[in-house]
């Protein structure tokens, strides 16, 4: 897959971050160098390999349903940039805004 | 105007009854002051590693298998990218590519609703919107609470079925005690996905999705409401839009939220941080046999076994404290159809006097069996019965023994023995006391002449016949 600077600025979208033109022109650079391995990796025959969703041979690390106490709140809140009455403060969003 | 076709599919997040959050060891008890029941975990702060809640996967699989799911054996975990406060690591934990449960249904109607899945995920934050200031403020405890996401597919043709298919869905699951269930406190929260197309049409026209939607009632009248917004557009020769509308139930109408061109690509990906599951055929099979009876089981059997109708039945099983607090009472009084009836009766009425929803029902069993032996025993009449029942219900009275003889409801003598006599006549002629319901006065003196007989002499028949008449009446 060739990358873009087009592909650049629309992951730079979701990833809520702003790119200047340079900047653009050099992520595009090393996201294509990334991109470009993978097209490295897909020329290994793979098919002996089993499909697998995890890089390590491990499956059902859960815990028990047991409560533990949780953090003191206002050092649990202490680094947002913003807080009050013991909430964080955000900035304002339209209601509803969120996804699932 | 041609003749339209709603279709509806439904995506209904429950809340499940862990005590501890899904990745972390916060408590999920509702309330709680703002952000106390936080940890690095939950608020997605850097280096924090996730570690899944075995009693969620657990409680996860049980509402598979009774929405007759199949359970993927190897289901994975995804991270699901959005930007938004109530969100603190910028992605919640999901399943996109192996949910653990698949290709399940739940029947309406005669009709199966096809489920297309069942998976895993975390709750959100909470937001409340200061209208005076321009700042949301963010309250994580309910952030990393358990939830299951169940999506139909798009099977639904009506607002009475898509009613129907939550209450049914509900029902299962407050029975396996998977859930609260409760939608009002938002532990049972439903998106309505709804288009419509020309009757006949075999192509999905274009979609509107609702949420906001908070009760049984509600939903029925969001999928009428937009059915009827989504026909008009047509007729007017408007384009319907793909969007997210919140329902307003004070208004009875929806609006829009937005729509999908800010749409996001939520790149999602397999959550590196969790192990996949491995679940063996004999771990599945397990639970599919520790399942308790299901409301769909009940159904059948109630008819059946206690001779109630169809429609005690639907009521009785599609409430957990209902069913559980008739099949004891009926079990430690050995009268099923009176337990039944005074449900149905007194203990419901009682309970919307009180404005209590049946969860909240504080009657033991043992309390209701009780008054419902003494009655049939002719020892209280139905008023004093009633009169216990409400003293119990209301935390007056504990003991119904104690309240009859310090209330005195207990008939003396010559009236307990009429009342009993009458009940035992009514109980051995039921078609007399049909015929006579319906209408056939004769029937009265078949009764009466049995009652006679029973009584050989030793008490008032007058009094005899006014509580014949006075049972009869009741119904
Ligand atoms: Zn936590």
């Amino acid at each position: 897959m060739k990358l873009t600077d087009d592909i650049t600025l629309r992951v730079a979208k979701l990833s809520g971050i702003r790119l200047t033109e340079p900047e653009t022109a050099a992520m595009t650079r090393d996201l294509g160098a990334i991109v470009g391995y993978f097209d490295i990796l897909n020329e290994l025959d793979t098919a002996g390999v089993e499909p697998r969703a995890h890089i390590l041979p491990l499956v059902n690390r859960w815990r028990e349903d047991v409560v533990t106490p949780s953090s003191d709140r206002d050092e649990l809140i202490a680094n947002a940039p913003a807080r009050r009455d013991g909430y964080v403060a955000a900035p304002k969003t339209f209601e509803g805004g969120g996804s699932s | 105007m041609p003749l339209y076709e709603t279709v509806v599919g439904l995506e209904i997040h429950v809340e499940l009854a862990t005590a501890s959050k899904v990745f972390c060891g916060c408590s999920t008890a509702f309330g709680g002051g703002q952000n106390t029941r936080a940890c690095p975990v939950c608020m997605g702060l850097p280096g924090a590693l996730p570690a899944l809640n075995r009693q969620a996967v657990e409680y996860a699989v049980r509402a598979g298998l009774a929405l007759n799911c199949s359970i993927t054996k190897n289901a994975v975990f995804d991270r699901k990218h959005y930007f938004y406060p109530d969100l603190p690591k910028a992605f919640q934990i999901s399943q996109l590519y192996l949910p653990l449960c698949v290709d399940g249904w739940v029947e309406v109607s005669g009709k199966r609703i096809r489920i297309r899945e069942i998976h895993m995920e975390e709750d959100a934050g909470k937001l409340s919107h200061d209208p005076w200031t321009d700042v949301s403020l963010v309250d994580f405890n309910r952030c990393g609470a358990p939830l299951i996401e169940i999506v139909t597919q798009p099977d639904i043709r009506s607002a009475e079925e898509a009613v129907e298919a939550v209450r049914k869905i509900r029902a299962a699951l407050s029975m396996l005690g998977v859930s609260d269930c409760k939608m009002q406190e938002g532990s049972l929260r439903v998106d309505v996905n709804l288009s419509v197309r020309p009757m006949g049409s075999d192509e999905l026209g274009t979609r509107a999705e609702m949420k906001n939607i908070n009760s049984l009632r509600s939903i029925g009248r969001a999928v009428t409401a937009e059915t009827a917004r989504q026909i008009e557009q047509i007729e007017l020769g408007k384009p319907i839009i793909q969007q997210t509308r919140r329902w307003d139930d004070s208004k009875g109408a929806s609006s829009a939220m937005r729509s999908k061109e800010d749409a996001l690509d939520y790149r999602y990906f397999p959550e590196p941080d969790l192990a996949p599951l491995s679940l063996s055929d004999e771990w599945i099979a397990e639970r599919r046999a520790a399942l308790p009876e299901l409301p769909e089981q009940k159904r059948k059997r109630y008819p059946v076994e206690f001779g109630l109708s169809a429609y005690d039945t639907d009521i009785l099983v599609s409430e957990k404290a209902l069913c559980e607090l008739f099949e004891r009472t009926a079990a430690l009084c050995g009268r099923p159809k009176d337990a039944a009836n005074w449900i149905m009766g007194e203990v419901l009425a009682a309970l919307k006097d009180r404005g209590e929803p049946p969860d909240q029902l504080r009657l033991p069993p043992e309390a209701l069996a009780r008054i419902i032996t003494l009655q049939s025993d002719g020892v209280v009449n139905r008023n004093g019965a009633r009169r216990a029942l409400t003293a119990v219900m209301s935390g007056e009275a504990e003991d119904v023994d104690g309240y009859v003889t310090a209330n005195q409801l207990a008939m003396v003598g010559d009236e307990s023995a009429l009342a009993g006599i009458v009940r035992q006549v009514m109980e051995s002629d039921a078609d007399s006391v049909a015929a006579y319901r319906a209408g056939k006065e004769k029937a009265f003196g078949r009764l009466m002449g049995q009652a006679m007989k029973a009584l050989r002499g030793k008490g008032d028949p007058g009094r005899l016949k006014e509580l014949l008449t006075e049972a009869l009446g009741e119904g």
